[in-house]
């Protein structure tokens, strides 16, 4: 599953762009995962412009 | 925000804010609804324009010029340089100042905005109209249009809510970041590119001046060729060793689709435009003037749909059909050209660099330079010719 990384990411959208199952999205001040539909294919990785996203086997994410 | 409108627009960049005063001087009520808490901001942009690219649409204010451009230089990986005197103007613009004004021009005819206004859904009624569900001010209300535009940019979230796919391939993206710099010596009145396949493969480095000592500079690195490194690692790299005592004024991030459009720009009372269509010169990456004509003809057309009760997409492909039999007709030239150029090799930028050494700006066109990078792939040349005539 995808990890955000809260400190670096610019919210640019760029990786919502490129995600083939639409399980980003971005709000003025968040971006969100659903990892429930996530399959994994690292795209949004690759592009993310600060490298604010990683994969991790489970989600570290603290809660908000 | 009223209960209905002829016309919802979603996002309040340049595609979004032309379509909006278009539709509503064609006399038909309009809504756009921006997510963000202000127009303008923040700015993911190179803002270079031409001259003529805006007088289509609008008059150019001079507020909205940073930099008066009139001059181009090509970089070399080894740091020879072709320069190119053009007859087209250009500009650097204010972003913020001209995105701004844009919605103000929009407001001034009769469209409602609101700012952080976000869509969450929408769902369509039995007349066919399109129930929009907006969260307003901590806030979810049911706004109903007739037409909804989505001018949602790159996200293209609108669209995917209808079912459209518009999911980038890795090959058709520009990951970029890019500084304001501050001190340094640059040409005033030139654009720099730098190509090579070391400082941001699959793109290039940009440097466009905003006077006072000022500059964008800035990389894409394609989404396919990015080597496990990101866009701010590449520029990072680019400023050290080429700019290592600039200030670095502004950060920023962002994505620039590098493809062609849509295939389908228009459903049953929906219409897509700018970066939500992809319709960004995929050579150059430019798209705000092609957001702009975009939006012009989808709020045109929108007013006279809504004229002619009649949202179908049938209707509505005026759009889609006017788009692809202009400029949409030049972006899949110059997809095919990004294409070719995307995959070209440091050790050929170098040949080209080298056979244009000692020519005098005047003498060297935009369209020669093109033509000499495809000289091994023929089929590519009349593309070349086609797309830069003039140049």
């Amino acid at each position: 599953m995808i990890r955000i990384n809260r400190e670096i990411c610019d919210l640019c959208g760029v990786c919502v762009s490129v995600c083939p199952e639409d399980c980003l999205e971005l709000t003025e001040t968040y971006l969100r995962t659903d990892n429930n539909i996530c399959i994994g294919c690292r795209f949004c990785i690759k592009v993310c412009p600060v490298g604010a996203l990683s994969e991790v086997e489970e989600s570290d994410e603290r809660p908000l | 925000m009223k209960d209905r409108y002829d016309v919802l627009i979603v996002g309040g960049g340049p595609a979004g804010s032309t379509a909006a005063r278009f539709a509503a001087q064609n006399g038909v009520s309009v809504c756009l609804l921006e997510r963000d808490r202000e127009i303008g901001v923040p700015v993911r942009c190179a803002e270079g324009v031409s001259d003529t690219g805006i007088r289509k649409i609008i008059d150019i204010n001079p507020n909205w010029i940073a930099a008066t451009i009139k001059r181009f230089r090509f970089h070399s990986p080894t740091k020879k340089y072709v320069d190119v005197s053009s007859n087209e103007i250009g500009y650097v613009f204010y972003r913020r100042i001209f995105d701004h004004d844009l919605a103000v021009e929009a407001a001034k005819s009769g469209v409602e905005i609101f700012t952080k206004a976000t869509v969450c859904g929408f769902t369509k009624t039995e007349d066919g109209f399109t129930n929009v569900l907006v969260r307003y001010e901590n806030r979810e209300r049911t706004v109903q249009a007739k037409i909804v535009i989505a001018a949602d940019g790159i996200e293209s979230r609108i669209a995917r809510m209808a079912g459209i796919r518009t999911n980038l391939a890795l090959k058709d993206i520009e990951s970029c970041a890019q500084v304001l710099a501050g001190n340094v010596d640059i040409d005033p009145g030139r654009i720099d590119f730098y190509l090579s396949e070391k400082w941001s493969p699959g793109g290039y480095v940009w440097v466009f001046p905003k006077g006072n000592r000022m500059a964008n500079i800035g990389l894409g690195v394609n989404g396919s060729m990015a080597k496990g490194r990101s866009a701010s690692e590449y520029l990072n790299e680019f400023l050290d060793q080429n700019f290592p005592n600039a200030s670095r004024l502004t950060t920023i991030y962002g994505g620039v689709p590098v493809t062609t459009n849509l295939s389908r720009l228009v459903e049953d009372g929906l219409m897509i435009i700018g970066d939500a269509a992809h319709q960004v010169n995929p050579l150059t990456g430019g798209g705000i003037s092609s957001a702009m004509a975009a939006g012009k003809m989808a709020g045109i057309v929108a007013a006279d749909a809504i004229h002619c009760g009649d949202i179908s997409r049938k209707k509505l492909c005026t759009y889609e059909n006017e788009w692809n039999r202009t400029i949409g007709k030049d972006y899949r030239r110059f997809y095919r050209l990004k294409e070719w150029i995307r995959n070209m090799t440091d050790k050929e930028f170098e040949e080209i660099a080298s056979a244009f050494q000692g020519m005098a700006p005047t003498d060297v066109k935009i369209s020669s330079i093109f033509r000499m990078a495809v000289k091994n792939k023929p089929s590519l040349i009349v593309d070349a010719i086609k797309v830069f005539a003039g140049f």
